[in-house]
């Protein structure tokens, strides 16, 4: 049994009295002094070039306190890109210029061109009705493959084309794929679309900027998953001020799934306005805005190849991937499609070749980066979408053709770069087996035939890459960035602690994890610990939270700070007690000399740390404070099989989901109870993507999907109970603590499940359907139907 | 401007407010009660739902002078004065009802609004009733789990659906 | 929004009189309109909200057993009070939108804006209710003139809306999955002088009746009957939540699925 409050123990979250109780502090809570408000001007067309923007109405409108347009900006450095892929033929990808404000043209709806500063947001949007801008339409392209002919229009007109970068991975194995291809017993070929998505956290982006001129120091409080990395990239690349000059704060934040990860114009904006104008700058998104602005998710359009041999072994993939970067780069947006994407196309086989092609291109929309599992889902989606139509066009069995590819020894080194380093697929497969009653299907599909209904049962593994990054890799694969964590353990002086961690929380519950990893190496009550995050003026450097990297990279930074702490205050406790070090024991928050009674309480070890009246001066620094940065050696790579089954009504193509199953491998878990909650948040997007969610665009380039009324957000009543476990765990080989993350795997598992069961409930109901895009809409299933007719 | 008068957690409020005012912006921004959240401009995500006269209503589909005279309460109102929380909080604290937090305070004040008509709700019937509330974290399953908690049900009975 | 004066008056004169000047618009429940305004899509110098007035909220029984609905009486109490004398009614109204939205809404909101995709324009019409105004009284089937039109006069109230009650009736809602409004609606109301079917979601020039049907079912009330019969795909509504053929493919099974519940 794990002791409350320690590792491995539910323990309540702390963080929800401040959320049930209306006491939170997110961002758009925070109202300072003075503060004037921003409205932006955004462009209504999808390209255009700015001919002229007359501001002179505007400026007299009640209120106005200063009207800013790109040309303010002339000379302020442009939102940077954070990764930069290089392409098969060795060259550097195209990288455009991104201005805060439209400078010449803009190039997607949303864009901004002119921000109006007054005293009341309403004041503010009255003003920018009163902006004259005059612009000229220019042919929008927004169809990726249309985007590549030589006479598309040019998002950017000083680039070469609309092709980002060609990028080939292996780039080696390219010809033995094609050979392997060209000779297989079988090959399954399968097209399909990833489509583009919207984060939607339920907390629309808030900024505030504030500016006391007297220190010349700046201060931003934004929605943000990554203080620190705005810190540095705004301050460095765009407004030039340095970061003892530059305080960010990321107070709670209402979830992000990604969309928070990037730095944003309206960021860079209100610091800068708010330095101009030496007052606070407030900007308050609304969820319209939010969906013109926020940087989208996945948008690929696939066509992936596996060949097999007579008895169902993998021999080889090829992939062709045209990945959307909308009309500028977003700050991790080149390693989405690219090294979070092609790196895990081995999935949890041994196939020997692959080859991932991936054609980034720019278009007349919203940038697209990073949405929870960034590349992972849209990895795993083709691979066992395909894997799903082997099966069937073999006749073999999906569980079965799986397990005979199954990786079962460790470590082992795909063809794709990365190295597995622990993992046990059949364990989470027999559990899942064990978990959905499978045998019991045929009656279920028959009992509900009799209602006209068809069953369907779809399973699939997955595997991800989490526990971002090992610095030195990265840095190899184009990153600008170190992917280290950072915690400073401060011990004060009666015993207390209170840890300044890189990592954010946003929903994940941080302060209760990290403090049960605590309580549990320090042997002291969880409550006298406290987790800090969130402030640029706390915590060391830091980079923030995505790619499940908290608790394996954050947490990791926490138990060897800890760890210092330990040994130093092992050798006050040495001191204290008149022993050897050597002869010192550390438990339940007691120092013992070992086969003594002599022992001396936590509390008294701290407390002459910071009295140091009896204490080793000569050697010891009094305190006890320790910082640590930690590097992963390796990505940790959580895996699991996921099993959905659900019913078409084939009258009208809606699809049910009736239960949902996820076995995972999570290696060592702190917080069950969180590890769950996050299982199931995941598994609500990734069934989302499947069933409902789509972000749309019109030829023209305008956002159909543009609110609630037509992005299907999900709602309660469309899922089912979750069965989730993780009770298959093989630690990872490489972090302290054997974590892997789990903040994303539901979104990576579970798309795939979906469409194999909606594929499986069609095709046992005789109609030969073999894929449909997501999302699984009523609409489109019925189509699919008529069509298979 | 036109002067409103209401009472909001049980104390009498007033203010001067434009006919634009929403009572969302009449709570965060004249009163302070911040814990009462927009979430969309679409009336559909439930961030900002509280009681008015007793009823479930979204705070930013309704003009501050529409609840003149009226008795509201938000999520500020629900624990006790000395911070006991609300059975409906406390069941969303011991099932993680809750990830972010964004959209708690409607959730919990429509859960609230859900037992007071039907007291020992089904989970499928929760699952209808939070049909104007979004979450976006918790795939609305521990949500499900904390209201039959709260209504005296057992939790597990949501496997059973 | 812009901004705008608001009244609140409690007697429907009083309203009448406020809606007199220029620009002034009724707010029913605001459930639709305030968005709206939200987006600056519209631009009204006064609201005149018919929230206030008492007369003009509840439902009764009126001595011919047609169910009588106030016209500021919200979606809520329409699905707790029209139980028992009118259960489809009462049924589509707890269908429309969510609680809360329910807690303001109004049916005289709903079928003054008169949406594509809403819920009541299908019980009006398919009901053959009266719609009554402070100035007179409106036949469903002349009051709905297309997508956001009807026979209202600028400044006209609806004051009340009166249902005759059918032998038999029910609504199938096949949500959108996103808005949840109707992508299709299907009203079947059988009364002893005939059948009504009425449509919503579907057309481009909103709420219609689908008179094949109606024949059919007055012949034969039985889902059956309806084999054989389709809605054309012209003049239907296409999105991206579905295509026109779909729409009027969904009709027919709804129409069938409504005859089956009623």
């Amino acid at each position: 049994m794990p002791k409350d409050g320690g590792i491995g123990a539910s323990t309540k979250r702390r963080e929800d009295i401040r959320f049930l109780t209306g006491t939170g502090n997110y961002t758009d809570d925070i109202n300072i002094r003075g503060q004037a408000y921003v409205h932006f001007l955004r462009s209504d067309v999808a390209h255009g070039r700015i001919k002229g923007i007359d501001t002179a109405e505007a400026e007299k409108m009640p209120g106005v306190v200063r009207i800013f347009t790109g040309a303010d900006f002339e000379g302020v450095g442009g939102i940077p890109c954070g990764w930069q892929v290089t392409d098969r033929h060795g060259a550097p990808m195209q990288e455009p210029a991104h201005p805060v404000l439209a400078q010449g043209k803009v190039r997607h709806v949303g864009d901004p061109i002119a921000a109006v500063v007054a005293e009341s947001r309403e004041q503010a949007r009255d003003a920018a009705e009163a902006i004259e801008v005059d612009i000229e339409d220019l042919p929008a392209v927004i169809d990726m493959k249309a985007a590549l002919e030589d006479d598309a229009p040019k998002v950017h007109d000083d680039l070469s084309s609309n092709l980002c970068f060609d990028w080939g991975f292996v780039e080696e194995n390219r010809e033995a794929v094609d050979k392997a291809i060209k000779e297989a017993h079988h090959v399954t070929t399968l097209e399909l679309i990833n489509q583009r998505m919207v984060a939607n956290p339920m907390e629309p982006r808030v900024v505030v900027g504030d500016y006391k001129r007297a220190n010349d120091e700046s201060t931003l409080y934004t929605t943000s998953q990554n203080p620190h990395v705005i810190r540095l990239l705004m301050g460095a690349f765009v407004l030039g001020i340095p970061e003892h000059k530059l305080r960010v704060v990321a107070p709670d934040v209402g979830g992000g799934f990604g969309s928070k990860i990037f730095h944003y114009a309206e960021e860079a904006f209100c610091t800068f306005a708010a330095r101009k104008l030496a007052r606070p700058v407030k900007w308050t998104c609304t969820r319209s805005e939010a969906f013109m602005t926020d940087a989208h998710g996945r948008d690929h359009v696939t066509k992936i190849e596996l060949a097999l041999d007579k008895d169902g072994k993998f021999l080889a993939i090829r992939t062709d991937t045209h990945a959307n970067m909308g009309a500028y780069l977003s700050t991790f947006a080149p390693s989405v499609p690219t090294w979070l994407h092609g790196t895990l196309m081995a999935g949890n086989y041994t196939t020997p070749l692959i080859y991932v092609n991936v054609k980034a291109v720019f278009t007349n929309t919203v940038p697209v980066d990073a949405y929870r599992g960034a590349g992972r889902p849209e990895a795993t989606f083709q691979l066992e979408r395909v894997i799903d139509k082997a099966a069937r066009e073999m006749e073999i069995d999906p569980v079965e053709l799986r397990r005979k590819n199954f990786v079962r020894e460790f470590p082992y080194a795909t063809p794709v770069a990365v190295e597995y380093d622990t993992g046990d697929y059949d364990a989470t497969l027999d559990r899942l087996l064990e978990m959905i009653d499978r045998d019991g299907f045929a009656a279920r599909r028959a009992e509900a035939a009799k209602r006209g209904k068809l069953r369907g049962l779809g399973i699939n593994c997955y595997i991800e890459a989490c526990g971002i990054a090992p610095s030195n890799l990265v840095g190899q694969l184009g990153a600008r960035a170190g992917l280290y964590e950072s915690a400073t353990v401060r011990v004060n002086a009666t015993g207390s602690i209170s840890v300044f961690t890189g990592s954010h929380s946003h929903g994940q519950g941080h302060e209760t994890s990290f403090a049960q990893v605590m309580s549990e190496m320090i042997g002291i009550p969880a409550e006298q610990i406290d987790i800090v995050h969130g402030d640029t003026a706390n915590s060391p450097m830091g980079m923030g939270t995505y790619g499940s990297r908290s608790i394996a990279v954050g947490g990791s930074a926490m138990v060897r700070a800890t760890e210092k702490i330990i040994g130093k205050a092992r050798k006050i406790a040495a001191h204290l007690m008149e022993a050897a070090e050597g002869d010192i024991e550390f438990k339940d928050g007691q120092f013992t000399v070992a086969g003594t009674d002599k022992a001396v309480a936590w509390g008294d070890v701290c407390l002459a740390a910071y009295v140091p009246h009896n204490y080793p001066l000569e050697e010891l620094e009094p305190g006890l404070e320790e910082t640590a940065f930690y590097d992963p050696a390796n990505f940790t790579y959580p895996a699991g099989a996921y099993a959905a089954e659900v019913e078409v009504d084939p009258e009208t193509g809606k699809v049910t989901v009736c239960g949902f199953a996820a076995a995972d491998d999570f290696g060592n878990v702190i917080n069950p109870m969180i590890v769950e909650g996050q299982v199931h948040g995941g598994l609500a997007q990734g069934i989302g993507q499947a069933l409902l969610e789509g972000c749309v665009y019109d030829e023209s380039g305008q956002l159909i999907s543009g609110s609630y009324m037509d992005y299907a957000m999900p709602r309660a009543d469309d899922f089912p109970a979750f069965r989730v476990d993780h009770s298959c765990a093989t630690p990872c080989t490489h972090n302290p603590l054997g974590v892997k993350g789990c903040g994303e795997a539901g979104a990576i598992g579970s798309p795939p499940a979906i469409v194999n069961a909606v594929v499986d409930a069609l095709q046992g109901g005789g109609i030969d359907v073999t894929h449909i895009d997501m999302p699984l809409s009523p609409g489109r299933v019925w189509q699919a139907i008529q069509g298979a007719n | 401007m036109t002067s409103v008068s209401m009472t909001v957690n049980g104390k009498p409020v007033s203010g001067e407010v434009e006919g634009r005012t929403l009572l969302v912006e009449f709570l965060r921004e004249g009163q302070g009660l911040t814990g009462t959240h927009v979430g969309c401009d679409t009336s559909q995500c439930g961030a900002c739902v509280v009681h008015v006269n007793g009823e479930a209503v979204k705070a930013c589909t309704i003009f501050a002078a529409e609840a003149e005279g009226a008795e509201v309460t938000t999520i500020e109102g629900m624990a006790e004065a000395d911070g006991t929380l609300h059975p409906i909080q406390q069941a969303f604290q011991d099932h993680h009802g809750l990830q972010c937090g964004f959209c708690t305070p409607g959730m919990v004040m429509s859960a609230a609004a859900l037992l007071k008509e039907n007291p020992q709700p089904s989970p499928a019937e929760i699952r209808d009733y939070l049909e104007g509330n979004i979450c976006r974290c918790t795939g609305y399953h521990n949500i499900v789990k904390a209201i039959l908690a709260a209504s005296g049900q057992d939790a597990n009975a949501i496997a059973a659906e | 929004m812009y901004n705008f004066e608001f009244e609140r008056p409690s007697t429907v004169e009083d309203a009448v009189r406020a809606l007199a000047g220029d620009e002034a618009q009724a707010l029913g429940g605001g459930q639709t309109l305030i968005p709206t305004l939200k987006q600056r899509l519209a631009m009204p110098s006064k609201l005149v909200s018919l929230t206030g007035i008492d007369s003009i909220r509840g439902v009764c029984v009126a001595d011919d057993g047609a169910v009588c609905v106030g016209g500021a009486t919200t979606h809520a109490t329409v699905a707790r009070e029209a139980a028992a004398a009118y259960p489809a009614l009462a049924a589509l109204a707890g269908q429309i939108g969510d609680p809360a939205v329910r807690n303001r809404g109004t049916i005289g909101g709903s079928l003054a804006n008169n949406d594509p995709s809403a819920c009541y324009p299908a019980a009006a019409l398919g009901s053959g209710a009266t719609i009554v105004t402070n100035a007179r009284e409106i036949a469903a089937d002349d009051y709905f003139q297309g997508m956001f039109e009807t026979a209202l006069e600028e400044g006209e109230i609806i004051t009340e809306v009166r249902f005759p009650v059918p032998q038999a009736a029910s609504y199938q809602k096949f949500d959108q999955p996103a808005s949840r409004f109707a992508l299709v609606g299907v009203f079947v109301a059988r009364f002893a002088e005939g059948v009504r079917v009425a449509v919503t979601g579907a057309s481009a020039e909103g709420v219609f009746r689908w008179h094949e049907a109606e024949a059919a079912l007055a012949k034969n009330f039985a889902a059956d009957a309806l084999k054989g019969l389709s809605l054309s795909a012209d003049g239907m509504i296409g999105d991206m939540h579905g295509t026109p053929e779909y729409r009027a493919h969904l009709a027919g099974v709804l129409a069938a699925r409504a005859v089956a519940a009623a």
